[in-house]
């Protein structure tokens, strides 16, 4: 079975107005299960668009999209995905746990289990010491790893990332990618990973799918093997590669 | 002991400047009384000021608390409707341009004269529109990550409101009530200046006056301003029991 299966997707703006936009045009794009996919492109290609179709949260003008063999509207409302954003967006009155919870709040999980869940999640991502904080009390990559855990927390088949370290520092990012890395092994879910960091892309990614725009449409699809995802994968020269390869589809 | 020192010596500074120009200046009672006499009456008329504290403090409270549950239910529901809400503010705007001077007369005629009820009713009008319009314009600022957020969790309406709206806004709540608290007093001792039940700190403030004992009006001047203050403290206090992740993000 196919995590997600996109054809014919296409998405316009404000139809029929003067000022619509054709944001997509007749995209095909699959991920396979367990699949870890890379969205590139200048802004304004409809990366993030694309992701929001997926994730049900806009409707497509054309086309149909299908996450774990499902309808996307019936997906979303299964929580066959977990989602995050570039902003962490914690709710800042539940502490980490409960916002961890929440999701399964929602599912009506019973309390007991939700927070053994929680504290399961909060594990993973190393901040089983700060489940009693609250957001305003950790630093902006400690709040995006919460977010990560909150998407995790209904352990679902899919994970919807939209620059989810877009707005950290260097360093921090490159932990949180081997971190993330680590988690999709353990799970075994699936990710379609929306970036505009050609590295963090070929790093992460079995396949980088690069996007143009006006219109937004996909123009290539890189596979990407590395012989292992660590520091020594960073340097070894099919890295590099791949990063010329993936900077001269967005060139051209 | 640094933030409550300096505001001490100031007011204990104050009082003896005021006592001093009263009685060097020889001015005259009904003008200022000393804060000596003032002081005298508050002894004096403790239990008297106590009683009606404590009959002006009901009203308040029942007119405060009554038009907080009105205001958050009408902004919730002009939250949850364009309509309603764009058709909300301006009738809330035209009962917070209702004078209650003008109101408590007609609403003190409308019922006995030995019924509570005016007063709290004209408490609760006063109270309605700061909470009304502090709230709504918090439940209106939704973080949009927040919303789509709620939305892949297929949320309804009603728990958006209950778990994203309301807690967001409890901010904006506490900024509403802190204006309504010392409103809501303020409203339940001036109600009393145009008739009803005369047991309160306003009835005692006039009556005071008309015996030209002006100590004793300043007296029950100075019990309303405690009274006044004690709401006030008591909002800020339950603000920082609702909000614990606000003192915890100061400490």
């Amino acid at each position: 079975m196919t995590a997600v299966s996109v054809e014919g997707l296409t998405k316009i703006f404000n139809q029929g107005r003067s000022d619509e936009v054709l944001a997509l045009s007749d995209v095909d794009l699959t991920v396979g299960d367990g699949e870890f996919v890379s969205l590139i492109g200048p802004s304004g290609c409809g990366k993030s668009t694309l992701l929001r179709l997926i994730a049900d949260l806009i409707e497509p003008t054309t086309g149909s999209v299908t996450v774990a063999g499902k309808p996307a509207a019936q997906a979303r409302r299964d929580q066959e995905y977990g989602i995050a954003f570039q902003q962490a967006g914690l709710f800042e009155w539940r502490t980490v746990c409960r916002n961890v919870e929440l999701p399964l709040e929602l599912r009506g999980v019973s309390k007991a289990e939700r927070r053994s869940k929680a504290e399961q999640m909060l594990e993973l991502v190393g901040l089983a010491d700060f489940a009693g904080h609250y957001p305003g009390q950790l630093s902006g990559g400690m709040q995006q790893r919460v977010a990560i855990a909150r998407a995790l927390a209904v352990q679902p088949p899919l994970l919807l990332m939209d620059e989810p370290f877009g707005a950290l520092d260097e360093m921090t990012r490159e932990r949180l990618q081997s971190e993330l890395l680590g988690i999709c092994a353990t799970t075994g879910s699936s990710v379609v990973f929306v970036t505009h960091s050609i590295s963090e892309a070929v790093f992460l990614s079995d396949r980088v799918v690069v996007m143009s725009a006006r219109p937004g449409r996909i123009t290539a699809s890189i596979e990407v093997k590395l012989p292992s995802r660590d520091e020594v994968g960073r340097q070894a020269p099919v890295y590099f590669e791949k990063i010329t390869e993936v900077r001269q589809a967005l060139r051209s | 002991m640094r933030r409550v020192l300096p505001p001490v010596i100031f007011g204990v500074m104050a009082l003896v400047l005021w006592e001093v120009f009263v009685t060097l200046g020889r001015v005259a009672p009904f003008i200022l009384p000393a804060p000596s006499a003032i002081g005298a009456q508050i002894l004096e008329q403790r239990g008297n000021i106590w009683d009606a504290a404590l009959a002006s403090g009901t009203n308040a409270l029942v007119g405060l608390i009554g038009g907080t549950l009105l205001a958050v239910l009408a902004a919730l529901a002009a939250s949850r409707s364009r309509l309603l809400g764009e058709v909300s503010i301006p009738f809330a705007a035209v009962i917070n341009a209702l004078p209650i001077i003008a109101l408590a007369p007609i609403l003190n005629n409308m019922f006995e004269s030995t019924s509570s009820l005016p007063r709290r009713l004209v408490t609760g009008i006063v109270v309605f529109f700061p909470v009304f319009l502090n709230l709504l314009r918090g439940l209106r600022e939704v973080n949009p990550v927040h919303q789509e957020l709620m939305r892949t969790y297929a949320a309804s309406g009603w728990t958006f409101a209950a778990k994203v709206r309301l807690p967001g806004a409890l901010p904006h709540l506490f900024t509403g009530l802190r204006q309504a608290s010392s409103l809501a007093v303020i409203a339940a001792v001036v109600a009393e200046y145009f008739g009803g039940l005369q047991d309160g700190l306003g009835a005692r403030i006039t009556s005071a006056a008309a015996f030209t004992a002006y100590p004793r009006a300043w007296a029950f001047v100075a019990g309303a301003c405690l009274l006044g203050l004690t709401f006030y403290l008591v909002t800020l206090l339950l603000e920082r029991v609702a909000m614990p992740w606000k003192q915890r993000l100061l400490s």
